[in-house]
């Protein structure tokens, strides 16, 4: 990616930001963006954000933002136009680019789920499976995280308005853990810990307080989680365990899907 | 106590608390004080008041992707091996600003650093370790370039070097020479006994900070005792490496079989390379605010383990982990010889001990050998 948004006329670019199934954390991350948030609104033009405002402008959209995971028939649709109207669309989040945790229930029969949780299922119309907007569109750039990295988002803003490549690394938590210091939790604790095989971008948060990463982040760039596998194993991890660590927040994601589906396979 | 201050070159004995003297003399001299401490799990290293700090009665276990800090029956100072930090993070910080740029009156311009480069004393330096910072001299200060950045924190440093008694299970340092004695290149050097530091001194700047210390002749005995202590850890490290066939060994085997078998098991994740105490690869970063009138040039610890890192015009040149791994190693064990002269593995061990999965380079060299 190394397009400028900056329109040729004197216009402000437009920044929309739409949300399918998720939580709103992502798109907070913009308004946590706090004394920055006045160079942006300064920078762009920003034509609808429902968390700061009710107002919408219409499209076409220079920058669209998309949090959330597609799930229901509509959410097909809609995707679709917004695609339409948008120049450079980024997927933000873990949802919108690996289904979220709610793609649990891709393993699943989801008529079940409905049946059990819901006073009247017949009003309810959603999809067999929750899965990331790439299924449906192209995604011009994905920004990882469970949220997202507000660093993150500024950089790759700031990217577009300047017409540079965003710095989104794809190489291990662990690069980021080290930098900043902190013994591996795994090495000197025994916490089982998902930093070898997700991606970086969150600084590293979860060792840095005592846990293990629980990769939020998705798949690194070359992910080994079979020999991650194993040595969870050695730390005493059963295969269920295995499971479910891998099959979380980004847990639809290819690699730690396949990955969770071998030890599946293994329990007994 | 005798009224002059002890000779470069001299042994001097002094009680284990007038430690606290000679760091004391250092903060004095303007010096900020890094050593180890213990940090919950680990044994790291960090900004220190004075002798409280350091891990007295601490020690470590360590096997291959295990580390754990454990109690020792006596109160020792530095009775422990070296831990997941390097001297390095100080000297080559793991991000730094090299310079910042800014846009004024529709020009931009250069704005130099105003701090100035601190001033560090490194305390409790192991032989490996000096080695490390000697190597990385040659790396940044070596041949016609020489890195500002690194050469204003470097020529400014204090070393208190000590002499190693409790290698670790991962260490072989006796194997490449560099350690459990430090070479050359302190300014004081301490071998901890019972109740006794033997003190040499290393430089002016040495003697000076032992102004203010009581001290006394070195005996027959306590230099005996040191030699000794000495000649046990080299006898106690949990690894050794025959570095006689290198760097052929490695050049004559780069398809060999066990590229593939370490990849299979390699994580790509980086760990050995941060912890490296000589690893030096970086990426340098151009950083702006959202307006384009502010500007930094920032370096960034990298490793060749990244994808990107080994990706040029047209592709990239180390696509898969057999690759990178092979890279790693052979770099570090045959073609850092070519390039700056010297073997780039110190023998510290940190990359076995802090490899996720426990890949062990000693491990790895005798079985392309033949010998596992």
């Amino acid at each position: 990616m190394k397009r400028k948004i900056k329109p040729d006329v004197k216009s402000k670019p437009k920044l929309a930001v739409f949300k399918f199934t998720s939580c709103d954390g992502c798109q907070l991350s913009l308004l946590d963006a706090e004394d920055l948030l006045l160079d942006i609104a300064d920078a762009v033009e920003i034509a609808y954000f429902v968390e700061a405002r009710d107002r919408r402008l219409p499209g076409p959209y220079d920058v669209t933002l998309v949090e959330g995971s597609v799930s229901t028939p509509e959410h097909i649709e809609q995707i679709r136009e917004i695609r339409e109207e948008s120049k450079f669309l980024i997927a933000i989040g873990a949802c919108a680019t690996a289904g979220g945790i709610q793609a649990l229930r891709n393993w699943r029969n989801v008529d079940e789920f409905i049946n059990i949780v819901y006073a009247h299922p017949e009003y309810i119309d959603t999809l067999e499976t929750s899965t990331p907007i790439s299924e449906f569109v192209r995604v011009d750039f994905e920004l990882r995280g469970c949220p997202i990295s507000k660093y993150q988002l500024l950089d790759v803003i700031t990217a577009l308005l300047i017409g540079r490549q965003p710095r989104t690394p794809t190489y291990s938590v662990c690069i980021e853990c080290k930098r900043r210091g902190t013994p591996c939790v795994m090495v000197s604790r025994g916490i089982a810990c998902l930093g070898p095989v997700t991606q970086a971008g969150c600084n590293a948060i979860c060792p840095s307080v005592n846990r293990g990463c629980f990769g939020c982040y998705g798949p690194m760039e070359a992910p080994n989680t079979d020999s991650l596998g194993q040595r969870l194993e050695a730390l005493g991890l059963a295969p269920a365990e295995i499971v479910r660590l891998y099959r979380n927040f980004s847990g639809y994601a290819e690699a730690f899907r396949l990955a969770s589906d071998a030890y599946e396979e293994k329990i007994a | 106590m005798p009224e002059f201050t002890p000779n470069i070159g001299a042994f001097v004995s002094i009680q284990k608390s007038d430690l606290q003297r000679v760091l004391e003399a250092l903060k004095q001299a303007g010096f900020t004080l890094i050593g180890p401490t213990v940090d919950e799990s680990a044994i790291v290293y960090g900004e220190i008041d004075g002798i409280d700090d350091l891990p007295i009665g601490w020690t470590d276990r360590q096997e291959p992707a295990s580390y754990r800090i454990v109690r020792r029956q006596d109160e020792a100072f530095f009775g422990y091996t070296v831990g997941p930090h390097s001297w390095k993070k100080f000297l080559f910080p793991p991000k730094q600003r090299l310079f910042r740029v800014e846009k004024k009156n529709g020009s931009f311009q250069v704005v130099d650093e105003e701090e100035p480069a601190p001033r560090f004393a490194f305390i409790g330096v192991r032989g490996c370790e000096l080695q490390a910072i000697h190597i990385q001299d040659r790396v940044f200060l070596g041949g016609p370039y020489q890195d500002p950045n690194y050469k204003a924190r470097r020529q400014q440093v204090f070393v208190l070097a000590v002499n190693c008694t409790e290698p670790g299970g991962t260490c072989f340092c006796a194997s490449l020479g560099t350690g459990p004695q430090v070479g050359s290149g302190f300014d004081i050097a301490l071998t901890e006994l019972d109740d006794t530091f033997i003190v040499e001194v290393g430089s002016e700047v040495g003697a000076t900070m032992m102004r203010n210390v009581p001290w006394r002749p070195t005996s027959a005995f306590e230099l005996q005792q040191a030699r000794e202590a000495l000649a046990t850890a080299v006898k106690a490290m949990g690894r050794q490496l025959d570095t006689s066939d290198l760097p052929d060994l490695l050049y004559n085997n780069l398809e060999h079989e066990r590229w593939n078998q370490v990849a299979a098991r390699c994580l790509s994740c980086a760990n050995c390379t941060m912890v490296c105490p000589t690893c030096f690869c970086n990426d340098v970063l151009e950083v702006s605010d959202l307006k384009g009138e502010q500007f930094e040039r920032v370096r960034v610890w990298d490793s060749c383990f990244s994808i990107e890192f080994s990706h040029v015009h047209g592709g990239n040149i180390r696509p898969h982990t057999r690759a990178r791994y092979r890279q790693w190693l052979t770099h570090k064990f045959a073609s850092w010889i070519d390039q700056f002269g010297i073997l780039g593995c110190v023998g510290c061990g940190r990359c076995i001990t802090w490899c996720p999965v426990g890949i062990d380079v000693t491990e790895e060299i005798d079985a392309i050998r033949g010998e596992v």
